[in-house]
């Protein structure tokens, strides 16, 4: 496959850049291992000066840890880096900085209390009077476009704020490179063409930009050049702009990834509503919790509702409420199979035939340190009683080997021994045994929250269609995502969280990126779903 | 040269197994050190405190008395150290247990007949899971850290049994010693095998609560819940476990168990109340129940290994004349030697030499 690769894209490789233009950063070789496993395997990659590399490839693929090693957090086992020609050794972070690396992580490091102005501060290794700093951060936000109030606490702050303060912080140290990671999978569509714009002004000023990202349009719209990554290895250097997101998408997976086939639902079919939600309010458990507020929702027999939103939005404090993880005040906020289920906990809700997922795999949709067969245990003791336990709570563990072999196999969960720690498991794999772990219940109602993140694609595919399958064969299914191509590809309606709130949902055939993005960025926060709809 | 721990995909089982035996080893290696720097030939010295105390019959007696406690307190802390609840008030809860317990032969001396046996062993259960019930309490309630309210609740217990044996409890008839009058009859645990030493139905009772608890955690679903909250109390939550239920159950079993072990103690050893009742058997308990790898079944063979060294520091006390502090050394070495050999079951050792990173190291060379 890989040979194929090469030889499809054999008109447009370009291993090195043109004759003449010194590479600003190249490394030759470089190797990371840990343990048995080869994160990366003899890379070679050359950035030029001005110009915006995409780094592509899936999760585990080794983008990671290759940019680790550019920024100095590790230190490659073989393999050189040179910097504008000159081989150099880059043992921390300060290193990368003192050459001109600077990088915008994905995961921020921002405290909470304190205001931008002295998030940055933090950063810095020489001592700059609060003022000054303020003072050059409101001059870069102003001439780069990214409007930013220094004096503002960073927890009043959205994330796409926040990014820009990272970004803020990452420019006033004067970087020749600057390493994006993931930018923009906490943004907006709008925000995220905002960021845009500045990465291709600081490129015109000559400054050369790392992009790492999984996303092919907008590696596609902004980048000059690509390196692919697969298991560790370059499979393929490229000019984005000349391929296709499938001929992209070829080259990260190494095979074609299967389309989700969304039938339409039979016409004679049941269409009552399976879960109801009315006035779901929630108070903030903690000083970060976004408070939801009067959330109104229905899903019908046969229907996949997706919710959107940017990270953070409330999602979690949803999915704990409709759970029941957090209880409500009122037994008729939340509804399953027509039951007011508002005071019940995650068992009764079990019982009512509800079926969740959350976002976390290990440590809250699996523990971690047990094996499958426990962990099939941990969620359905209560609905699968009669079968995996005898009456006074012995565990009979023939029958739940048996249903964990059944599931694995269901699901196609790859493993290296007969019952695995949920630990070893990969997360596409981890993911497929806890969404498998739950369909295999044939559940009437499924809530799942990020059903495929940090999932490779083919493992992705399998659980897309999985989920469709279920709601075509009778089941209200319910996606929380903040990947708007997952929901576009499988839902029937998709409505958008914001600030605690839900839209009201759009039909997917009236839908567009705009229109959800528009929603995302709270265009009619202020406004009754109902006006909502009209207004889209 | 540098040591690094690399981090294993999944625990070992071999070393999940061999860790104990490693950390006595160590132990034992430490000890002959130990003795060596006190002037004694280390061989020898070894043998008296391990070997000896095992070759008579009536000495393994005091082996089982010994140990009866340290297994049943154990056996209870796994349940606690298990559900992520930090009991270390285990000597309170023995003291407790021992003081309810006492109530009808000390108060009601005249009150004499077999079922004043049952009803003591059920006060010393109750008094004992009561006093764990207060951290349990203060942790669900306000949030407190159960380390320091179980512990604090040591001292007021040890000073509570003090007070009262030498002020409302004190042998009316004692000529002013600080304990209780001697229980009669009906009050006195039964010795198991009469003809050939002392030790009563306290090492019965330990025996069967670790088979009890062995079966409830490695089989039941009760099991499976103190585990999966443990671990993780997100996925135990998400499963529909309670967790402020789980440091109720947690401390109530480990309390009563300490309960039952602290009038064990005196109604079967002692036969009356005094100042002190126990040598740390509930501190020394934490070491039992790490060492036994949090396995009813290997608290029982840890908890015999404790109590020889509770037996061994007499022994040496008498026969090499040193300090029976050894024995105190010994139990601090042991739990020390434990949870460092527990890293092997999650991690593996790698030494790397320097010529594992030339990489590293020539472009530096370059630059």
């Amino acid at each position: 496959m890989q040979s194929g690769t090469n030889k499809d894209n054999g008109g447009v490789v370009k291993t090195t850049l043109n004759a003449g233009d010194e590479p600003l950063l190249e490394v030759r070789g470089l190797t990371k291992v840990f343990g048995t496993l080869k994160a990366c395997d003899s890379i070679d990659l050359a950035i030029g000066k001005g110009e915006i590399h995409a780094l592509l490839g899936e999760n585990g693929a080794g983008k990671s840890t290759l940019v680790k090693m550019l920024f100095g957090t590790l230190e490659p086992v073989a393999g050189e880096i040179l910097w504008k020609g000159e081989s150099v050794r880059i043992a921390s972070p300060s290193d990368a900085r003192r050459l001109g690396i600077g990088m915008v992580f994905q995961h921020f490091s921002l405290f909470d209390a304190l205001t931008a102005a002295e998030n940055i501060a933090l950063s810095l290794e020489e001592k700059t009077p609060i003022a000054r700093i303020a003072e050059r951060a409101r001059e870069l936000s102003r001439s780069y476009g990214l409007p930013l109030d220094p004096s503002a606490h960073v927890g009043d702050l959205s994330v796409g704020e926040r990014q820009r303060i990272e970004i803020i912080r990452c420019l006033l140290q004067h970087p020749d490179l600057i390493i994006l990671d993931e930018p923009t999978s906490v943004l907006t569509p709008q925000e995220a063409e905002k960021l845009f714009k500045t990465l291709e002004t600081l490129r015109d000023e000559g400054k050369s930009i790392l992009y790492i990202s999984h996303r092919l349009e907008e590696v596609k719209r902004l980048c000059d050049r690509a390196t692919v990554l697969r298991h560790g290895r370059v499979v393929a250097h490229c000019d984005p702009r000349k391929e296709t997101a499938a001929s992209l998408a070829r080259m990260m997976v190494g095979s074609e990834v299967h389309a989700v086939v969304r039938a339409a639902p039979p016409k004679d079919a049941d269409h009552s509503p399976l879960l109801e939600v009315a006035g779901l309010s929630r108070e903030p458990s903690n000083p970060f919790a976004i408070p939801l507020r009067d959330i109104h929702l229905t899903v019908h027999a046969g229907e996949v509702l997706g919710i959107a939103g940017v990270a953070g939005n409330g999602q979690g404090e949803f999915f704990e409420a409709i759970s029941g993880e957090a209880l409500q005040d009122k037994a008729g906020m939340v509804r399953i199979r027509g039951k007011d289920a508002g005071r019940l906990d995650i068992s009764g809700r079990r019982l009512l035939g509800a079926a969740f997922v959350p976002e976390e795999r290990l440590g809250h949709g699996a523990a971690p340190r047990m094996r499958l067969s426990e962990n099939l245990l941990l969620s359905r003791f209560r609905t699968d009683a009669k079968s995996y336990l005898t009456h006074i709570g012995i565990i009979r563990e023939s029958t739940i080997s048996a249903a964990t072999r059944r599931i694995v196999s269901d699901m196609d969960v790859r493993k290296s021994s007969e019952d695995p720690e949920a630990s070893a498991l990969s997360g596409g794999n981890l993911q497929k045994f806890i969404i498998g772990r739950e369909l295999d219940r044939q559940p009437a109602v499924m809530v799942v929250n990020q059903p495929t993140w940090g999932v490779d694609a083919g493992a992705a595919a399998h659980i897309r269609q999985a989920l469709i399958d279920l709601a075509r064969a009778g089941s209200a299914v319910l996606v929380i995502s903040q990947d708007l191509d997952e929901l576009f590809e499988i839902s029937d309606a998709i409505a958008v969280m914001h600030d605690g709130r839900l839209s009201a949902p759009v039909p997917v055939g009236e839908a567009t990126y705009e229109k959800i993005g528009l929603l995302m960025g709270g265009a009619d926060a202020s406004t009754p779903p109902t006006a909502a709809m009209e207004a889209v | 040269m540098r040591i690094e721990l690399v981090k294993r995909p999944q625990h070992s089982a071999l070393f999940s197994a061999l860790s104990p035996f490693i950390a006595l080893a160590l132990t034992l290696v430490a000890g002959a050190i130990m003795f060596a720097l006190l002037g004694k030939n280390p061989v020898q010295a070894l043998y008296l405190y391990f070997i000896d105390p095992l070759r008579e019959v009536w000495s393994l007696h005091e082996l089982a008395i010994k140990a009866a406690p340290l297994i049943l307190i154990g056996v209870g802390l796994s349940v606690c150290f298990l559900s992520n609840n930090w009991n270390i008030g285990a000597e309170g809860q023995f003291i407790v247990g021992a003081i309810i317990g006492s109530i009808l032969p000390v108060l009601f001396p005249e009150f004499q007949s077999w079922i004043v046996l049952p009803i003591m062993l059920l006060l010393g259960i109750v008094g004992g899971a009561a006093y764990g019930s207060i951290p349990a309490l203060l942790k669900v309630r306000f949030n407190t850290n159960e380390i320091l309210t179980s512990l604090m609740l040591v001292y007021v217990a040890q000073l509570f049994l003090d007070w009262l044996v030498r002020g409302p409890w004190r042998n009316p008839e004692g000529f002013n010693f600080p304990q209780t009058r001697s229980f009669h009859e009906f009050a006195i645990l039964p010795e198991l095998l009469p003809a050939s030493g002392r030790a009563n139905w306290g090492f019965a009772f330990a025996i069967i609560a670790a088979i009890v608890l062995w079966f409830l955690l490695s089989k039941t679903l009760k099991g499976f819940e103190i585990k999966v909250l443990g671990q993780s109390p997100r996925a135990g939550r998400f499963a529909g476990f309670s967790n402020a239920r789980m440091v109720f159950f947690a401390f109530l079993v480990s309390g009563g168990l300490a309960g039952l072990a602290g009038i064990s103690e005196v109604s079967g050893a002692i036969g009356h109340l005094q100042p002190s009742i126990s040598p740390g058997y509930g501190f020394t308990a934490i070491i039992v129940a790490f060492l036994g790898r949090l396995n009813p079944l290997g608290i029982v063979a840890a908890g015999l290994v404790l109590a020889l060294s509770y037996l061994g520091g007499e022994a040496a006390q008498i026969s090499l004349g040193v300090s029976d502090k050894v024995a105190r050394a010994f139990q601090g070495m042991l739990l020390f030697f434990v949870l460092a050999s527990d890293t092997l079951i999650h991690y593996r050792i790698r030494l790397v030499g320097r010529q594992a990173a030339p990489a590293a190291e020539a472009p530096h060379g370059n630059a």
